[in-house]
């Protein structure tokens, strides 16, 4: 593939903001991930009976189970939330850094 | 005796985790007609889209990739499809049934590597790969040395993860439908040969699509009128069954399988990055239009995959009350004897109970078609690495004919179908349970390691990559042979060499050092401009210029 054409890309500004702007966005939402869910492993490594208790008095629902499903809930809507970000705002920015390179192409 | 067995390979099964995919000896049960009626709708619809998908697959990229044209939410399907086997159903159900919250931690490992394939990798590998992951990998490395090393991993990764899913299949259809074990491998083999040498990843695909639709929907239903006895109220569930069971309050509390750090954190990366370096699974990445779809698959998959985790969860704890509280579930119709056919029978025990024999037919048809759907993804990802990795690539450096490369990996697909009857044959009596975990293990070690760092490390050379490569490869392997579960519970010696069970912990840092180590010290020419490569590569990962685009039907 033309690297003249990667060249081009590569020093427009566009493209830096790009990515510059998803891999911020990308890594904070994985170590979000990574430290919930290590964390987590920790617990049930170090504390397993913190996980055991009731959320409330009398109550049959665990901490465990509760943490648990919220991380099932909130895992994904953070990949929702990636998605939707990427397939918008992330997409049309390289669309339009692609264009520029094919403009001065010509 | 058997009990023992069975109990052992439970407990196996349990401490390994990924060993969920193993199934312990099992029983010969009654032939069930329901479930052999309705496995038989499924085969012929499945064959009826083979046919179809036969006349629209000629090119290398049909074959391989579907043709690029899977929408991002059949390939969520498809994907949900490769990922949860007949395992997950029947042994994580299993685990819940017996261990209750530690089941349930399980499954939490086997999700959370799904957004951080999103976030990290599935935009890139989409943007760079074209049929297999050594695509990525040796994009801008030695083609013919780091495709070979790809290739032998994958083979291994495929190799390892077929021999679970064939033994377990053996033993479930013997179990489920009442078929002998060499009939119901045969069969498997058989099947998966005919899906993907005539059908290739069309068929393949529609295959994954339909076999999760089946697996949603039964393990929904079953879910749905097992909470019907309960009012619908999970306050009620896990009173009655933590009155009932034999853990009590500890039921909810987590167990002793994950007591010790070392092999909690190991499980968590060896599942978590294991699951980005199966190559049936980043085979799946390819089949979608652009980086727009591939994210959506992940969306949609994981979605799916969380969705069905819960619904087990909540399947394994009304079976404590429906199943365990019932005599006729068990063996000699005592409550507390050994559960008929085994502790991998709960999901299906509980089917009997809510739905009768017509969706205990359906959800063992369920399992039947799953164990056949993934079986047939693993051989096609191995076909893909001998026909396109070694043949088209390594030996005829890229001046194959699509023809003669299709026709390469349609004997590839026989070849390994004949390899997974022989092996699910000769493993039949062998405690396979370490199986799963060894493939996640060589995935997360071998295969993940040189992967990501190609796709983000500039300073990565061939050296590097192949020092890595086997590097994981070798020492994940050796991990797992001197581990309790293949150097004691197989070979029979007395103690472990080597203290855990899971190699990941161990096995990736080898890799990523011997990586780092090796390409530093690369001061070759070629090294250099492996090098300098990385600045389009990197151009290309971002944008999805040059990425390879649908064909156009």
């Amino acid at each position: 593939m033309s690297s003249a054409m990667y060249e081009r890309m590569r020093v427009n500004p566009k493209f830096q903001e790009l990515v510059a702007r998803r891999g911020r966005f990308a890594w904070t939402l994985a170590a979000i991930v990574l430290i919930m869910f290590y964390g987590f492993v920790m617990v049930v490594a170090f504390a397993p009976q913190s996980l055991g208790q009731p959320i409330a008095e009398g109550s049959r629902w665990t901490v465990g189970v509760v943490v648990e499903l919220f991380m099932f809930i909130f895992f994904w809507v953070l990949t929702a939330v990636y998605v939707r970000r990427a397939n918008t705002e992330f997409d049309a920015l390289s669309q339009e850094v692609v264009r520029e390179a094919w403009k001065e192409n010509k | 005796m058997r009990k023992i067995i069975s109990a052992l390979g439970l407990l196996s099964l349990c401490t390994l985790a990924v060993a969920a995919d193993a199934v312990g000896a099992t029983e010969k049960q009654a032939t069930n007609w329901h479930a052999i009626i309705m496995f038989c709708i499924f085969v012929t619809l499945t064959m009826g889209i083979t046919y179809w998908a036969a006349s629209r697959t000629k090119s290398t990229s049909d074959f391989y990739t579907a043709g690029g044209g899977i929408t991002g939410f059949q390939n969520g399907l498809a994907i949900a499809g490769d990922y949860m086997s007949a395992a997950t159903l029947l042994g994580l159900t299993a685990m819940v049934y017996m261990q209750g919250y530690d089941g349930y931690i399980y499954m939490l490992c086997f999700f959370a590597g799904w957004p951080i394939i999103l976030f990290l990798m599935a935009e890139r590998l989409r943007n760079l790969g074209k049929f297999t992951f050594s695509d990525i990998t040796a994009y801008r490395l030695d083609q013919g040395k780091v495709r070979t090393m790809a290739a032998v991993s994958s083979l291994t990764v495929v190799c390892f993860y077929l021999i679970a899913q064939m033994v377990g299949a053996g033993q479930l259809i013997k179990l489920l439908f009442g078929l002998e074990y060499n009939v119901a491998i045969f069969a498997v083999g058989i099947l998966m040969m005919v899906y993907v040498t005539f059908g290739g990843m069309v068929a393949t695909t529609w295959v994954q699509i339909i076999k999760a639709c089946m697996l949603l929907a039964g393990g929904s239903l079953v879910m749905f009128l097992a909470m019907g006895h309960f009012n619908f109220s999970f306050t009620n569930v896990l009173d009655q069954a933590m009155s009932v069971h034999k853990l009590g309050e500890k039921l909810m509390h987590p167990g002793s399988l994950l007591a010790d750090p070392v092999t909690a954190i190991s499980l968590g990366l060896g599942l978590m990055f294991g699951t980005a370096g199966l190559p049936h699974i980043l085979m799946r990445f390819f089949t979608v239009t652009d980086a727009k779809e591939a994210r959506k698959s992940v969306l949609y998959a994981s979605g799916f995959v969380a969705y069905f985790f819960n619904v087990i969860f909540l399947m394994g704890l009304t079976a404590i009350i429906i199943v365990g509280q019932n005599p006729e579930f068990f063996e000699g119709g005592e409550i507390g004897k050994k559960l008929i056919g085994g502790g991998n029978m709960v999901a299906m025990h509980l089917a009997k109970a809510v739905g009768g024999d017509m969706l205990l037919g359906f959800l063992a048809a369920v399992a039947f078609a799953t164990i056949l759907a993934v079986v047939s993804g693993l051989a096609l990802a191995g076909a893909s690495a001998i026909s396109h990795d070694i043949y088209a690539r390594v030996i005829k450096k890229g001046t194959a004919s699509e023809a003669a490369e299709i026709r390469v990996s349609k004997i590839a697909t026989i070849c390994l179908g004949f390899v997974a009857i022989v092996l699910g044959i000769a493993f039949e009596k062998q405690n396979i349970a370490f199986m799963v975990g060894l493939a996640f293990g060589v995935a997360a070690a071998a295969n993940f390691p040189v992967l990501i760092l190609s796709m983000y490390w500039k300073g990565l050379t061939t050296r590097g990559a192949l020092w890595g490569g086997y590097g994981g490869l070798v020492s994940a392997v050796l991990f797992v042979l001197f581990s309790k579960s293949v150097w004691v519970d197989v070979l029979g010696n007395a103690a472990p060499l080597f203290p855990y069970t899971q190699p990941a912990l161990f096995a990736m840092p080898v890799a990523f050092l011997l990586a780092y180590l090796f390409s530093k010290s690369d001061s070759s020419v070629r090294a250099q401009s492996e090098i300098e490569a990385f600045d389009d590569q990197y151009v290309r990962a971002q944008t999805g210029y040059g990425a390879a685009s649908a064909s156009n039907h």
